[in-house]
């Protein structure tokens, strides 16, 4: 699959090798040092070099330290934060993609334009008008508040599942009417069974985005109790200032869910990157 | 309950084919009803506060009271004269020449791994892994990696540059602060754009690239006049999202610093200005500012670079 050039020379087979491998210990360096600092006592952390290995690989004292000083709560909140949100994106994203593929209606451009222009708005750029509202909405401090945002800021969600649509045939629709199905129910039963490999895809996209969001639960949740993956690890800072080994700890933790989705899944997030980033 | 009646139904519909009207104005409500909640949710949640950003921008508010002061033009005067608001700006520069080398790395990278390579999968994974990492976890580990006698440091002890105990302060030195902190924006997001140019040059078809090997093309000139045309829908989007992405930076420098230092980005000091000097009016003002850049660059690329596919015969 894909174009194999034949790459000439050995000198240039050396360079090409050569770049790949730097490139690769460049990504896995500080992943393996973080890992390291995570194994080490104290004593071995302060007396030590950064680059020196833990004397015992199976130290994984600083790991309960670190779940007890909140990562615990952390995954809770997220999974909470995180079923609720990608639940509501695949739904939403698919009917809004299912009306947009399969009507024609007076408004429809204006709608179409809508989804366009959002789509180039940064999210980080209206926060301080978001917030005014999360407030006044009386969401601030709660979990709903991220909710919310990642459902409704959903435009990838949707051109994902109106690309796919594209390649849903009509006459399957066509067909389900002619039996007296009504559109919604074409669309729970004929469409939206259809669109798993899509349904993957935005699972994956929002999943991987929600999980390391750390500006709207940092704007938005402050609470001691709402902490998510990203808010409780910075939050280590502080009370673990000194004791890095804590810190590295969970980093790790945060790390190996990451880790362990991308080694299961690793061929639907490539595709689900490519075909997400080519609207 | 369907099955039952669906004959019925069937035959009633032939017969009432000819009477089209019902049916229509059916037909007519349901794209509306499925679109109820998504419009909805996008009209209050990203065009409501756009519009309210515009009407904060021009007034003095700390977020709280009921009262706004009307200023005028007055927050966007100040940003631009005020030296220790548009530094800002500057800080962005670091960041628009990390995107830079940050493409040129990943498309050089998914070049050479397009080309007969073994072990592809692997070097692939690794070089995209870093993109999927929690934000936190990746300041965590640069700080790590970059305070004095760390990680860095004692890499190049090891390896014999420079001198050991003179190192310099990439985090606490002025000058080199957003030079190291760009420097951890490519090693994050070079992967994504790895992963996009490398499916783009697998998608070119191999025959045009055969072909242009049998011609007696160099691999340079292959990737000039062959690869480069193939992919530019890739590469025009990637550019949005490296000059998009380095004026957005927030992350990074704010867990790893707090904005300190000469590191504070324009979105860090969006936040701080709302947050921590209550000048929502201000904040306001940046935003639209930010936003406008945005479009602005957004609208440029897409005049000069559109994303029309490009036929190579």
């Amino acid at each position: 699959m894909g174009p194999t050039l034949r790459a000439g020379g050995y000198f240039s087979g050396l360079f090409k090798y050569g770049s790949l491998i730097a490139a690769s210990l460049v990504a896995l360096l500080p992943i393996v040092v973080i890992v390291m600092a995570s194994l080490k006592t104290t004593n071995e952390f302060l007396l030590g070099g950064p680059l020196d290995p833990p004397g015992n690989w199976l130290n994984f004292d600083n790991f309960v330290i670190a779940f007890n000083a909140g990562m615990l709560m952390a995954f809770a909140n997220t999974t909470f934060i995180l079923v609720i949100s990608v639940f509501g994106s695949v739904l939403i994203g698919s009917m809004a993609a299912y009306a947009l593929s399969r009507f024609e209606f007076r408004l429809k451009r204006v709608v179409v334009f809508l989804f366009l222009l959002a789509a180039l708005v940064p999210a980080v750029t209206a926060q301080v008008a978001t917030f005014v509202l999360i407030n006044g909405l009386g969401l601030y401090n709660t979990r709903w508040a991220a909710i919310v945002l990642y459902t409704s800021t959903d435009i990838i969600a949707i051109y994902i599942f109106l690309q796919f649509m594209r390649g849903i045939p009509r006459s399957l629709d066509e067909a389900a009417i002619l039996e007296g199905a009504s559109h919604f129910t074409v669309y729970r039963r004929v469409v939206f069974p259809l669109l798993k490999p899509a349904i993957a895809t935005v699972v994956i996209i929002k999943g991987v985005a929600i999980y390391n969001d750390f500006y709207i639960p940092f704007l938005y949740m402050k609470s001691k109790d709402l902490g998510v993956v990203a808010t409780s690890l910075f939050k280590f800072k502080g009370p673990f200032d000194t004791r890095w080994e804590v810190i590295a700890a969970g980093v790790v933790i945060a790390i190996v869910p990451t880790l362990v989705v991308f080694l299961a899944l690793q061929r639907y997030i490539y595709s689900g990157f490519t075909r997400g980033a080519t609207k | 309950m369907k099955e039952a009646s669906a004959f019925t139904v069937q035959v009633q519909q032939v017969a009432a084919a000819s009477a089209r009207p019902p049916r229509s104005r059916r037909r007519s409500l349901t794209p509306f009803l499925f679109l109820l909640v998504p419009v909805g949710l996008l009209l209050v949640f990203t065009y409501v506060p756009l519009l309210n950003m515009l009407s904060y921008s021009v007034v003095k508010w700390d977020g709280l009271s009921k009262t706004r002061e009307f200023l005028g033009l007055d927050n966007y005067i100040q940003i631009f004269t005020r030296p220790e608001l548009f530094g800002v700006f500057g800080v962005s520069l670091y960041y628009f020449a990390g995107a830079f080398i940050q493409m040129g790395l990943a498309l050089y990278l998914a070049t050479i791994l397009s080309f007969n390579t073994r072990f592809r999968n692997l070097f692939k994974g690794i070089i995209f892994f870093p993109y999927l990492l929690n934000g936190v976890a990746i300041a965590f580990m640069f700080l790590y990696v970059l305070k004095p006698d760390g990680v860095l440091d004692s890499l190049l002890n090891g390896l014999g540059i420079g001198q050991a105990g003179d190192r310099p302060l990439w985090l606490g030195d002025r000058s080199l602060v957003n030079v190291s902190l760009a420097g951890v924006s490519i090693w994050r997001y070079m992967g994504l754009n790895f992963v996009l140019f490398l499916g783009a040059i697998q998608s070119i078809p191999s025959e045009t690239l055969e072909a242009g090997e049998m011609d007696g093309a160099s691999r340079w000139q292959q990737f000039r006049y062959l690869i480069v045309p193939g992919i530019r829908p890739v590469i025009g989007l990637s550019f949005i999202l490296a000059i998009s992405g380095a004026l957005a930076v927030f992350e990074i420098p704010y867990i790893m610093l707090f904005g300190a230092n000469g590191s504070a980005t324009f979105v860090i000091q969006t936040v701080d200005m709302a947050f921590k000097f209550h000048k929502f009016g201000l904040a306001s003002a940046m935003a639209v500012v930010l936003l406008v850049i945005i479009l602005t660059v957004t609208w440029v690329q897409r005049r000069i670079a559109p994303d029309d596919p490009v036929d190579l015969t």
